[in-house]
């Protein structure tokens, strides 16, 4: 709907063509500009003046161990960063948990997007269900994680030996990689209903006579879904992925909640890592050093799919 | 007609088997919120709890002032008046930006509100230092005011972007009419687009209200004992009691009444939601 106005906006353009400025869409910038005022206040006021300071304090050497003395460093927090081991160990975790978690949650949220739109008794039930991880708060789904892999009360234990699946109680939480695994298994379980939800509202814009007249022309459901729903999904799945990647890169909460990034530093995340040097170990000109160097991955990461995108939309057309 | 009833049976089992898998967790945390501590730990562990015990939650709603539940009680305070305020802020500041974006024809529409879409990708840690700086030198530090303040930057972005797609999809034609009935375009907005998006204004207040009462890191960094919120009570209580999972449950479970009972109440509208803000994505 709102492209009819559009279309009819810019036609109105173009019939006024010799007149430069036409008169509507110059008064419509100073009403646009009055109405994003404050919403700019709002958003802007607050975000651009610390990101300007991070990115300053990221050359002094402030650290609250040393009182009143704040050395100009230059670049010396960057170069500290990339010859430091637990640098490159957590964003090695990162990328690990990133990767697997938003593939897994692309992976069930699918299918759990496909069964969601079949016809169900008692969908809105199903739905219900469905939606409550989505809504449990971050730091109770880690705080729950926790009890249910706990190794001496844990569920999960009692739940596999009752069922004489395995014979002794694990700690599941005890050795780095399991640990860090788990950290993806509580991530999956919370966020595979929001990709759901995504990927279902994709599944519902595609127009259902496609599937009728496929249907007629002998294609089975395997042949449909491969012909019709996958290529369609594709934008639902590339909003998705941009935003799950980005999300998941910057674990925190259900770090310091299930695990506090250990054992032995085995689930510390890069945006972990960067709150422990700045605020436990009060090294603000380091721990600013590497938040920049977070945000400047997040950009790349952006980046790297804007450009993924559109090569995919031209290609569409 | 027997392949289709095969394929019904197949999803219903399909439903029941995604549905075990998200309730059973959390069925054992609700369970567990009620077991004796000692029975918590007994092996081999009894699913149903053989006699209810509500302490926790006793102990939670009327502990003293002065010890944890009273801190946790005020913390549910803190998260109802932070949420809230964030809420009420920036749908009042969204309202007007999403309408400029959806009806409005201006020059850099499209890369103001890529603009405003990219603050919601800046991980908070990278905000975290000169903002806990200014924050002190302000006096805003373990306020409400300024959690309200941080979080309505960040909300804001999802207003403008969910709201604006919502109000896209309103036929133009609703909004001309009004207006060659003689309304402004203040008058268009509040009198015919707002009832009109009424389904998408619930939607996005809930998704405001969820994302508001789940942030964690800001509150952990710059609360510790007025304004502390729900999820900071709720990590100190995981520290403290890991020796009685039940408290934390307890705890965990008041603390998702809120967002859950949204979320459950709206969910028609989380699709709706969703696509709204996937279409422009």
């Amino acid at each position: 709907m709102a492209l009819t106005q559009h279309r009819s906006a810019g036609k109105t353009g173009e019939r006024a063509a010799p007149v430069r400025k036409p008169r509507r869409p110059a008064s419509q910038g100073r009403l646009a500009a009055l109405l994003l005022l404050p919403s700019a206040v709002v958003v802007f006021g607050i975000i651009l003046y610390p990101i300007g300071r991070t990115v300053l304090i990221s050359f002094f050497d402030v650290n609250s161990a040393v009182a009143g003395s704040t050395p100009f460093v230059g670049l010396h927090n960057y170069t500290a960063i990339f010859s430091d081991s637990d640098f490159w160990s957590s964003m090695g975790r990162t990328v690990y948990f990133t990767v697997l978690s938003t593939a897994l949650e692309l992976l069930f949220g699918l299918g759990l997007a496909l069964l969601m739109e079949q016809k169900l008794r008692m969908r809105w039930l199903f739905r219900a269900v469905v939606v409550l991880p989505w809504a449990l708060p971050t730091v109770v789904n880690g705080a729950m994680w926790r009890g249910v892999l706990n190794a001496q009360y844990g569920s999960l234990n009692a739940l596999l030996t009752q069922l004489h699946l395995t014979s002794a109680y694990h700690s599941w939480l005890g050795t780095p990689t399991s640990a860090l695994n788990m950290l993806v298994l509580a991530d999956v379980w919370k966020t595979t209903p929001l990709v759901a939800f995504f990927l279902l509202t994709g599944l519902q814009s595609i127009p259902k006579e496609i599937y009728e007249s496929a249907r007629v022309d002998g294609a089975g459901p395997v042949r449909a879904f491969w012909s019709i729903t996958a290529p369609l999904l594709i934008p639902s799945v590339s909003v998705v992925l941009v935003l799950r990647t980005i999300d998941a890169f910057k674990v925190f909460d259900l770090v310091y909640v299930l695990t506090g990034g250990g054992p032995a530093n085995g689930t510390q995340t890069i945006a972990y890592y960067t709150y422990v040097q700045a605020f436990s170990d009060q090294r603000f000109g380091f721990g600013s050093a590497l938040a920049d160097v977070i945000v400047v991955c997040i950009l790349l990461l952006c980046a790297v799919y804007l450009r993924a995108l559109r090569r995919n939309e031209t290609s569409l057309m | 007609m027997k392949p289709g009833k095969r394929f019904q049976i197949f999803t219903h089992c399909a439903a029941l088997l995604v549905a075990a898998v998200i309730l059973a967790p959390f069925a054992w945390m609700v369970t567990a919120s009620v077991t004796p501590p000692a029975a918590l730990t007994a092996r081999p562990y009894r699913w149903i709890p053989s006699h209810l015990d509500f302490s926790r939650y006793s102990a939670i709603f009327s502990g003293s002032g002065q010890d944890v539940a009273g801190a946790f009680r005020k913390s549910i305070i803190n998260s109802t008046v932070v949420a809230s305020g964030t809420v009420i802020i920036s749908m009042a500041v969204g309202i007007l930006g999403a309408y400029a974006f959806a009806m409005l024809r201006f020059r850099f529409r499209r890369a103001t509100m890529m603009v405003f879409l990219a603050t919601y990708m800046l991980p908070p840690i990278a905000l975290l230092v000169p903002l806990y700086l200014t924050m002190s030198a302000l006096g805003l530090l373990d306020t409400d005011l300024g959690l309200i303040i941080i979080y309505c930057s960040y909300v804001t972005p999802f207003v403008l972007w969910i709201l604006s797609n919502y109000f896209l999809s309103i036929p133009a034609e609703l909004e001309e009419a009004a207006r060659v009935d003689g309304c402004s375009r203040m008058g268009a907005l509040f009198r015919v687009i707002l009832p009109a998006a009424r389904p998408g204004l619930f939607a996005t207040i809930m998704f405001a209200f969820i994302l508001a009462w789940d942030e964690f890191l800001y509150a952990l960094i710059f609360t510790s004992t007025n304004a502390k919120t729900i999820p900071v009570a709720i990590a100190d209580f995981t520290g403290r009691y890991s020796t009685d999972f039940g408290l934390v449950a307890a705890g965990g479970l008041i603390a998702s009444v809120p967002p859950v009972l949204l979320a459950v109440a709206f969910q028609r509208f989380v699709v709706g939601g969703l696509s709204a803000g996937a279409v422009k994505g």
